[in-house]
């Protein structure tokens, strides 16, 4: 039905199959959408956020996914400033998974201010002293480089590349998209690292507070180098995940191999510098304000040590260690493992990070409150999940994001070509001729 | 000259709550919510989402009896004055300058139609005194003519938190300026709960003037934040550097002791602390 679309020397499953599955997502989408509603019209008294907890599950989820996105700007930067050149293989993958976890989070911020007719004010009223200003800037800048990164590899599907306006603006795009990919990497460190600055700015909170450099609190630079070490791990969970599904092989090992290792080594020196900063903050830092680490971490069993354990050593240490070695990241499970511990290791800071600050009372006569999600904050958390899978049906369907799929899943031509198959006799199966392929060396 | 008159004209009004004399009867409470047009719900039994700009707080000395000790602490915002003038924790992270320090009264405002609802300055506020508006404000049929024409009530999903009466000083000034005077007396401009306390308890005044109660009681050291020079007198998370305009006293060392963290030791040896007892 849609074989006109597909790109060129690949196979996709029925039609059948694709709108089943866009039918179950779309119904959780649904879920999501009518929880949202509930959320605008209604307000936030549907959730279970309170006074205590003003920042809770969506600030979490919002940089939880800005910190997974993080391999679009760190895949970028390498792939078109480094000139990491296997990496082209994969960065229409990590910006089509940038693009989906930055829309995410600009909608999850747009569910939860209290007034979000108002959020132009955080544009109009700015406040330049605030990170989180720093935040609304940078992040929107970047969701606008993340657009002109995206928008080359729609322009790409065989029926609007046939537009020659479309395939020229198409290759012009990817002749300057180096610039892009390092606007991108200079945007990312400042919005990573101001929502990084958001926590460590707070010094009425000495759970948060760090110290600074310059401005920038110690937070900062953790939350980029982590945003940069951790990030890839997501791009390449998600590369495992949709060739489990497709049940084919999409990326060569080469590249997904190179890319883990750049992860491992960024993994390992994080935690090293995280190390000092966890040692520094809770031997000088807090102890200046007359708290101890066990006023955190000891008070509570749900925020207890078992947490910055599990944060350091578990998806820290561990997740490093494989990827930095070559038996850890050639063996699939040990890498996948690896890069699972590391997708909930930089998740886990992030929850630290917004409700662990929330949780630690700081008078003494205080006490420490618990939170849960109501179902509104938990469907609207799922909303954007639903989305990014419904985008990757879609992009995966018709655009071609993974350049060497056809090379490492070729077609046999003796079996009769199916409606779904797309092959072109006079193009020689030339499915290489993509966005990265076209972008500059 | 005109540093001499910008002092003359700067003031900051801040509060002393005698701990020793509040006896936990809540009337600072209910003059602060009907002063400010504070809205309630149906049902307030869940104390984390019910606003309270002025919150009574019950502290123990942790020990059984005979010898338990109960210690009343009112909190209303601390209009923090940060390490340096207005560096206020929610201050200076709102990112849309919806809270504002006011350099000529040291009082930490709330423009309500300028707040988005981030929260993150409820965030920042170690003391919790801001408060967010869950709901839309309701009033029991007819009481709604009976709410202050000179507060503007809040909408749903914007944050408020006290004012030190901000209208009470606004109405003041127009007053002296009527009458063609420049300055005003400590009892023209005072607090909704300074003046509803039966116990006397709560001081309000300008903590620069040495005329004013509360700058004889409190004894601010205005070379060093405002930390008070009375040996009986702290702020709470004085170690924080939140420098704020309420002060609390105490004959009571333990009470004198809940209002900051300390190290084991570090209380009993003041020496070690540039902190607050």
């Amino acid at each position: 039905m849609d074989a006109a679309l597909i790109p060129k020397g690949v196979k996709r499953c029925p039609m059948w199959q694709f709108l089943l599955a866009l039918g179950v997502v779309g119904a959780v989408l649904a879920w999501g959408v009518y929880a949202m509603l509930l959320c605008w019209i209604k307000g936030l008294n549907q959730t279970n956020m309170n006074d205590y907890y003003g920042f809770a599950l969506w600030i979490w989820a919002d940089l939880a996914v800005i910190a997974v996105g993080g391999g679009a700007f760190f895949t970028g930067f390498l792939r078109y400033v480094i000139g990491k050149n296997e990496l082209k293989n994969i960065i229409n993958y990590a910006v089509l998974i940038g693009f989906i976890c930055y829309s995410s989070a600009l909608l999850i911020l747009a569910i939860d201010v209290g007034q979000p007719l108002r959020n132009w004010f955080i544009f109009w009223h700015a406040n330049i002293h605030s990170m989180l200003t720093e935040v609304a800037f940078c992040l929107s800048c970047y969701f606008g480089v993340l657009c002109i990164e995206y928008i080359p590899l729609i322009l790409e599907n065989r029926q609007i590349d046939k537009v020659p306006f479309f395939h020229n603006l198409s290759h012009n795009l990817h002749e300057t998209m180096a610039l892009f990919a390092a606007t991108g990497a200079f945007l990312s460190f400042f919005h990573q690292g101001s929502l990084g600055g958001v926590a460590g700015v707070m010094f009425g909170r000495p759970f948060a507070f760090r110290e600074h450099i310059l401005v920038w609190p110690y937070t900062f630079f953790l939350f980029t180098w982590s945003a940069a070490a951790y990030g890839p791990c997501f791009t390449l969970l998600v590369t495992w995940i949709t060739e489990k599904i497709t049940r084919k092989k999409l990326v060569k090992d080469n590249v997904i191999e190179l890319l883990a290792k750049i992860s491992g080594w960024m993994i390992l020196s994080y935690i090293i510098v995280k190390g000092i900063d966890t040692s520094y903050w809770a031997n000088i830092t807090a102890k200046s304000m007359g708290l101890s680490l066990h006023d955190f971490y000891g008070r509570n069993w749900f925020y207890g040590y078992w947490m910055l354990f599990t944060e350091l050593v578990i998806c820290g240490v561990v997740p490093a260690v494989i990827l930095i070695t070559s038996h850890g990241r050639k063996t699939a499970w040990l890498r996948v493992t690896a890069i699972t511990l590391g997708v909930v290791g930089v998740c886990l800071n992030r929850w630290v990070m917004v409700l662990q600050i929330m949780a630690t009372p700081v008078m003494t006569f205080d006490k420490f409150v618990l939170y849960y999600p109501s179902w509104q904050e938990v469907a609207t958390t799922i909303l954007p999940v639903a989305y990014g899978i419904i985008l990757i049906l879609i992009s995966y369907r018709y655009l071609p994001i993974f350049p060497q799929e056809a090379e490492l899943n070729p077609i046999d031509t003796n079996e009769p070509v199916s409606r779904e198959t797309a092959i072109d006799a006079d193009a020689g199966t030339d499915s290489t001729d993509t966005a990265a392929d076209m972008a500059p060396a | 000259m005109k540093q001499a008159q910008k002092e003359h004209t700067t003031k900051r009004y801040g509060m002393v709550i005698d701990l020793d004399k509040c006896t936990g009867c809540g009337s600072c409470m209910v003059a602060c919510m009907s002063e400010n047009n504070v809205p309630f719900k149906t049902d307030e039994s869940n104390k984390l989402d019910s606003i309270t700009w002025m919150q009574v707080y019950k502290l123990t000395n942790g020990k059984s009896y005979p010898n338990t000790e109960i210690c009343y602490l009112p909190r209303p915002c601390q209009h923090c004055a940060g390490k340096h003038e207005g560096h206020s924790p929610c201050v200076s992270v709102c990112p849309a300058t919806a809270t504002d320090y006011s350099k000529e009264t040291g009082i930490v405002s709330q423009i309500y139609t300028r707040c988005f609802g981030c929260r993150y300055c409820m965030g920042a506020c170690p003391y919790h005194a801001r408060y967010f508006n869950w709901w839309d404000p309701v009033w029991p049929e007819g009481m709604e003519k009976y709410l202050s024409p000179d507060v503007s009530p809040r909408m749903r999903g914007i944050v408020e938190k006290c004012s030190f009466c901000f209208h009470r000083y606004q109405l003041a000034r127009n007053k002296v300026y009527l009458e063609g005077r420049k300055d005003l007396d400590e009892d023209e401009y005072q607090t909704a709960c300074t003046q509803a306390c039966p116990a006397g308890a709560i001081k309000f005044g300008d903590l620069y003037n040495p005329e004013h109660e509360v700058h004889r009681i409190a004894q601010p050291d205005m070379q060093h934040g405002g930390r008070p020079q009375n040996p009986h007198v702290f702020r709470l998370l004085e170690r924080l550097g939140t420098n704020t305009k309420v002060y609390y006293m105490s004959e009571r060392r333990w009470v004198r002791k809940a209002g900051d963290n300390y190290l084991p030791g570090e209380f009993e040896n003041p020496g070690a602390v540039a902190g607050s007892h």
